[in-house]
């Protein structure tokens, strides 16, 4: 519920201190090899903690930036409808951001704090963002492919053994399903349109999949956190075996919409059971969350102009609420 | 007006207010999530945009989360009753009444 400070471990322990230590490490393991949730209150490891933060608030942020690729189309959604659903997904995105950064703040980390690092270029958020959607149809390949690969990647989540981290994923989970929907609506009706239309989807398509397909992290050999989070039971599944699933769901898809995926090596490997597709260039993922990116140095101007341009907006409701609190003293 | 940087580092923090939606008449509220607002008012609305932008709800609490006491939870054994031992609390213990009817 509220954030709580968790003091990190001084290193000379009293011996009740050090008696209090084992008891919560003692409950902690009992509660996660019971597969249950740990609530803000509790006892956890330190770097149990800091994992958490760092990949609460990153998704937080990531929300909050995802917010601009879209937002850039919504004065130029072909019609009414569009813009109207444009705007509600937005919108959506902007709430996710919240939910999260609250789940971060039970953790023992300041709102204000996690923003400023975030201006500040201190903290990272997902790869994606970082590119530019230049055509309406990539609206409809991000909700589709982007959303899609999110969705993936969360309904595990939603069963995170931190309890409100868990539970700002469920509610999350229920709104993307809109957004992967409308995404999938806008391709299809580009797909069934002029054959300049159909070109466009496809290039939206083409543009969008294997960023989309880097979304789910590095291959597992290649991420050394991945375990510990999963014996901690954060996450449930391995990053291949997300992204595997996600190429099955939209092979079938892709077909749906009369497109076809950018990759001639997607495959169902009749040995594994897994779904199987092309080498991606982890260097260019790499470089773009080193900062090298197409747009990342647009994304992080715009969230800085907008906390700047949003500051006597802030000023102000502090200001009114102080004065309302003097009079209501007064009174 | 100063200097963005400056006009942060004199910002003080909105407090943080716990939401409670009633999701529809002759229900609880329900804890829905936590938001920040410099008043109560301001924590209402940002509640409404926040939570309930699907019609998920008729009614709205919001109450400051430093207001809220809340039982230990290191102390959970001694702090809640043991149900150990205590099944007659439940309809289930009694049997001898199997098969009587309205029962
Ligand atoms: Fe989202
Ligand atoms: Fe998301
Ligand atoms: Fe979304």
């Amino acid at each position: 519920m509220a954030s709580q400070n968790l003091q990190s471990v001084p290193a000379e322990l009293s011996p009740e201190e050090q008696e209090r230590e084992r008891a919560g490490q003692a409950y902690f393991d009992r509660i996660i090899a019971e597969d249950s949730r740990i609530e803000p209150r509790d006892w956890m490891p330190e770097a149990y903690r800091k994992t958490l933060l760092r990949q609460v608030s990153q998704h937080a942020h990531s929300e909050i930036i995802g917010m601009q690729p879209e937002a850039n189309w919504i004065s130029r959604a072909p019609s009414l409808k569009r813009k109207a659903i444009l705007m509600a997904k937005v919108q959506d995105e902007a709430g996710h951001g919240l939910y999260l950064y609250s789940a971060a703040e039970t953790l023992g980390q300041s709102r204000d704090k996690m923003m400023q690092d975030l201006i500040d270029g201190k903290a990272r958020y997902s790869s994606i963002f970082n590119y530019p959607a230049v055509t309406w149809a990539d609206m409809g390949a991000i909700g589709w492919l982007v959303d899609g690969a999110a969705i993936c990647n969360q309904v595990p989540l939603c069963r995170a053994s931190y309890g409100p981290y868990g539970r700002a994923m469920v509610r999350i989970c229920k709104e993307e399903s809109f957004h992967q929907r409308q995404g999938f609506e806008i391709l299809l009706e580009l797909s069934n349109g002029t054959p300049a239309q159909k070109q466009m989807a496809q290039d939206a398509v083409n543009r969008w999949y294997a960023p989309a397909l880097m979304m789910f992290g590095p291959p597992d050999d290649d991420s050394p956190n991945s375990k510990q989070s999963m014996a901690w039971n954060i996450k449930r599944f391995s990053n291949d075996e997300l992204r595997s699933r996600f190429v099955g769901m939209m092979v079938e898809q892709v077909r749906v919409l009369g497109l076809t995926l950018p990759d001639p090596d997607v495959r169902f490997n009749e040995e594994t059971k897994k779904w199987e597709h092309g080498p991606l260039d982890w260097n260019e993922f790499k470089d773009v969350l080193a900062g090298k990116g197409p747009c990342n140095a647009q994304r992080m101007e715009r969230r800085r102009q907008a906390h700047e341009d949003g500051a006597w907006v802030r000023e102000a409701a502090a200001a009114y609420a102080a004065k309302q609190a003097q009079k209501e003293h007064a009174a | 007006m100063s200097n963005p940087t400056e006009t942060h580092s004199k910002e003080t923090p909105w407090p943080l207010w716990e939401v409670f939606v009633r999701s529809s008449r002759g229900l609880s509220h329900v804890h829905a999530g936590s938001l920040h607002a410099p008043d109560a008012v301001m924590a209402l609305r940002n509640a409404r945009d926040l939570y309930t932008r699907r019609n998920e709800g008729v009614s709205i609490w919001v109450v400051p989360a430093d207001a809220i006491s809340s039982s230990d939870p290191d102390s959970k054994g001694s702090f809640f009753e043991s149900p150990q031992g205590k099944d007659y609390r439940h309809a289930t213990y009694y049997t001898k009444s199997e098969g009587v009817k309205h029962l």
